[in-house]
């Protein structure tokens, strides 16, 4: 898709681009493990808003995260043509609840733009780089900050 | 270092920790009064093998602990010293603080001087020996010649043929190696030891001794240590350079050492590399003689019997050009020359002239064999990886979803229930069962280690607040998943501390009241009706309810004017921030109470429940599943969703009739059950994904029985099924949810929570409220 681009850099990062909301967002892809379509996540008591529930990964329990109502925008069209991309984060799994997933890109490293310090945008602590590709503002996730939050119910 | 060396590392430490667990079994035994000499014997040997193992990874620490320890022990073994009580409290002492300092090494920790001096000069004082730090430093040559071997002896297949054999026999292998060192021990030492000048040793390595990475230079160092060595060396045996081998060794040295220490001592220094070596010890002088012959020419002896024994190596001393045959079998005959002299031995000391001579070489001799027939394995075992475990575990769960699934595709294919598909599927179930329930049981583990931990806290705690304490242990075999012993250490620790600190009065108290002036705790584990119930009971005063009351009065836990029954009061103690010690003490008291304990039984899907008679005693009562993985389950819906409730939790199940069901307050129900009366919780409403119903009446409710007695009825729309399932945790993937203790996969793939009624009952709250004793008075 963007060999070229992978040729120049020096060092570049490769991410997996997706829509959410309307809005184009992207995450490193080393963090991806696999992607898959929407299925029925059974819902837990108790959750915040933006965890829609979990659902059986080949036997394992996989917690999923609304994208869009963890990010603060509209929500899209129902479920059905949802997309969930698993990632993985060192010791935990989650699955990523999005619209659509759009490409592969691979962005030197020197491209990467901080986020401007925009206090009022609740989004924008999700947001960790900013870069343009064909004149589209690709927003890079910080995965860890996505994460519903661990550990304080844990005896 | 290489990982085959981190291998066998690892191995090491596991060994440790089976050496440790056999020490505290033949301490307790000494203390239970056994003065049999084989258990002695285990006791030694297995500080010995520790210290021998030690040696051989450079742990120097350990090695020092360890070769005290065993002096001492071996005082005791040779009769020399008779412990008494004290004594035995010592050695307890001493194998605790080896348990740190092994795995202080295996952490790559430290361990504070500070803890062990004490301890040590106790012990030397104990026995009456006064150690000199050379003889610490003999044991440092097995230590790094190992690193040596590795770089500089260039032998290809070190790791594999040689360093495993070396490393398995310096561990294994050590008592019987002991056996000439205390020959002339128990013969010359005591007599011979100062008159004797030096020695002249003759040492001719085999090839086994260079293939488990020894050094001659660092022995001859080592020997240096102990007295003045003149060094000769022969290099007569080595042949032409076409004919050399470079993996045989040729040559072979006479040292002369002169020294006042023992012979023994001299034989220390190559204790570890005792059978891969002709080793030829004679006292220098002539005044030795005298006394000496007793010991030395019988050694000598069996040296050589041994060597005649390990056929291929001896055949390079009798003809030096003869190249070796089987230099690649090295490893193997190293251990043969251990059976050899001590068969032989008796036939050859009858020989001699001295009448006490065999007598000494048959105690000697003797029990080293008994000893290697017995040690603890009656059954053959398997080490295996944990993980190779947790997979199999994982994947036989994952057999008896899909076997699920498959009959559940089998029933909406509709066919007919005793169709050939069917039966099939029905011995399939079986199986998986079958092969489930085994897995399940390689992952249990008896309780024992635990408990001899906690033999150690009462030790400890006990003597930190200075009363005497003993601990029962009652079936310790009882087996039980392993992840439930290692996360039972922490409360169950917990709970003998307060037993010791709290539970029992002090010695003088004790006194008082006609008690004995030990105090006891015992320590039960037993299988009960698919759980395992540990109790922790001591024999104290009892629970105070009286200062209990005032306590949580105080702290504003509960409203003055509360009226509480026994059992009420006694669950105070599980509230947070619920300490009872007037004064508090190092040991407890710092707030960290038996709420924690509560809190990490019921992580492990337990209970803990309390029952206290003034001036008899306290009993903590704590009911574990057996296993964490699986569960007999009653599926429910509610509100569209599956949820999966414990199957032991439930007492009955029973439809709702108007005359059942009574209000109570505005927001509140009560279900009349046979006379008694029982809070209703709306399941749906409690995980929140409905409002409550307008009406409960022919609802369905299942009766929930908690471990302290109370009942509460949970409204649920429909009964579904009664299934075996497997848990899969929710925190390591979200976290820990509230009323909810894991999830599950059912037949059709989809994920099932399953409920925790005990947490859910007592977090109950809103529109069906329950009074729980410990949650209502909080408020």
């Amino acid at each position: 898709m963007t060999d070229t681009e992978k040729q120049t850099g020096s060092t570049s990062i490769e991410l997996l681009s997706f829509r959410v909301g309307g809005q184009d967002y992207s995450v490193d892809i080393m963090s991806v493990r696999e992607i898959r379509g929407s299925a029925k996540a059974t819902s837990l008591p108790h959750a915040p808003f933006f965890v829609k529930g979990v659902i059986n990964l080949r036997g394992t329990v996989l917690p999923i995260i609304d994208l869009s109502a963890r990010l603060g925008l509209q929500s899209g069209e129902d479920t059905e043509r949802n997309v969930i991309i698993v990632v993985d984060l060192g010791e935990r799994t989650a699955g990523l609840m999005v619209d659509a997933v759009s490409d592969i890109l691979a962005i030197p490293s020197e491209e990467m733009q901080p986020p401007p310090d925009l206090a009022a945008d609740e989004a924008k602590t999700f947001v960790s780089a900013l870069t343009i590709v064909d004149s589209r503002m690709i927003r890079i996730l910080d995965l860890e900050a996505v994460m519903p939050p661990q550990g304080e119910e844990v005896a | 270092m290489s990982d085959p060396m981190a291998e066998i590392r690892a191995s090491f430490f596991i060994e440790c920790e089976e050496l440790l667990e056999s020490l505290q079994d033949g301490l307790q035994l000494m203390d239970d009064g056994d003065t049999d000499p084989e258990t002695i014997n285990i006791v030694f040997r297995a500080v010995h093998s520790i210290k021998g193992g030690a040696g051989a990874f450079g742990l120097d620490d350990l090695v020092r602990f360890a070769h005290r320890f065993e002096t001492a022990m071996d005082e005791v073994r040779a009769g020399r010293f008779h412990p008494d009580g004290e004594a035995i409290r010592l050695f307890f002492a001493c194998a605790d603080i080896l348990g740190d300092l092994v795995r202080a090494a295996r952490d790559d920790d430290q361990v504070d001087d500070a803890v062990t001096g004490p301890v040590l000069e106790k012990l030397d004082k104990l026995v009456g020996l006064e150690e000199e730090e050379e003889e610490v430093l003999d044991f440092t040559p097995a230590t790094l010649s190992l690193d040596f071997g590795d770089g500089l002896l260039d032998l290809p297949d070190l790791p594999d043929l040689s360093a495993l054999p070396a490393a398995a026999s310096s561990v294994e292998g050590l008592p019987s190696l002991d056996l000439p060192a205390d020959m002339p021990a128990l013969t010359a030492e005591a007599l011979a030891e100062t008159t004797t000048k030096g020695f002249t040793v003759h040492f001719k390595p085999e090839n086994a001794l260079y293939a488990s990475g020894n050094e001659p230079l660092y022995l001859f160092r080592a020997l240096r240590d102990i007295g003045d060595i003149s060094v000769t060396c022969h290099c007569g045996d080595l042949p032409n350079l076409n004919q050399l081998d470079p993996d045989t060794g040729h040559l072979s040295w006479d040292v002369t050492v002169h020294t006042e220490e023992s012979e023994q001592s001299v034989r220390e220094v190559f204790e570890f590399v005792d059978g891969l070596c002709v080793l030829e010890i004679k006292p220098l002088t002539g005044t030795a003689a005298m006394i000496a012959p007793a010991s030395a020419p019988v050694v000598e002896k069996v040296v050589e019997k041994a060597v005649e024994t390990a056929a291929p190596e001896a055949a390079p001393i009798a003809s030096p050009q003869k190249p070796p045959v089987s230099i690649k079998m090295v490893t193997a005959p190293a251990p043969t020359p251990k059976p050899a002299p001590v068969a032989k031995l008796p036939v050859d000391s009858d020989d001699d002239t001295l009448d006490e001579a065999p007598k000494d070489e048959k105690s000697g001799s003797f029990a080293p064999i008994k000893a290697t027939g017995t040690p603890t394995q009656p059954r053959a075992t398997v080490r295996v990886d944990l993980e190779r475990i947790d997979r199999l575990v994982n994947l036989v769960g994952e057999l008896v979803i899909n076997q699920a699934m498959l009959s559940q595709s089998v029933t909406e294919a509709g066919l007919p229930p005793n169709s050939p598909v069917s039966t099939g599927l029905e011995e399939f179930l079986q199986l998986t069962r079958d092969i489930q329930e085994s897995v399940m049981m390689i992952r249990a583990q008896p309780i024992k280690s635990l408990f001899q931990r906690m033999g150690r806290i009462v030790r400890e705690s006990s003597a930190s607040v200075g009363k005497d304490v003993r601990l029962y242990t009652d079936g310790e075999n009882t087996e039980v998943d392993k992840t439930v012993i290692e996360r039972l250490a922490d409360p169950l620790t917990h709970m003998i501390r307060n037993a010791v600190d709290h539970g029992l009065e002090s010695t003088e108290k004790r006194l008082e009241r006609g008690k004995s002036r030990e105090g006891h705790v015992t320590l039960t584990a037993q299988h009960r009706s698919g759980r395992i119930v540990i109790e922790v009971s001591d024999d104290g005063a009892g629970i105070n309810r009286e200062r209990v009351k005032q306590k949580a009065i105080e702290k504003e836990l509960i409203p003055a004017d509360a009226q509480l029954s026994d059992s009420e009061i006694d669950n105070l103690l599980f509230l947070p921030g619920f300490s009872t010690a007037a004064e508090i003490s190092n040991l407890s008291g710092r707030g960290v109470g038996m709420d924690v304990v509560k809190s990490s039984i019921q992580a492990l899907g337990g209970r803990i429940s309390i029952t206290s008679h003034e001036g008899e005693g306290t009993t903590f009562s704590i009911s574990l599943p057996l296993t964490l993985a699986v569960l007999d389950g009653m599926v429910v819906r509610v509100a569209d969703e599956t949820l999966v409730v414990p199957l032991n939790a439930i007492l009955e199940t029973l439809t709702l009739t108007e005359t059942d069901l009574k209000a109570l307050g505005p927001e509140t129900h009560v279900v009349q059950i046979r006379g008694g009366f029982v809070p209703l919780l709306d399941l749906g409403a409690e995980l929140g994904y409905r409002k409550p119903q307008d009406s409960y009446v022919g609802g369905i409710v299942l009766l929930i029985g908690q471990e302290d007695g109370n009942r509460a009825a949970l409204a649920v729309d429909a009964i579904e099924d009664q299934r075996q399932v497997v848990i899969k945790g929710l925190e390591g993937s979200y976290g820990r949810i509230p009323g909810i203790a894991a999830a599950t996969i059912l037949g059709d793939g989809q994920i099932a929570l399953i409920l925790d009624p005990t947490d859910l009952v007592g977090q109950a709250s809103g529109r069906t409220r329950v009074r729980q004793p410990q949650h209502a008075l909080v408020g």
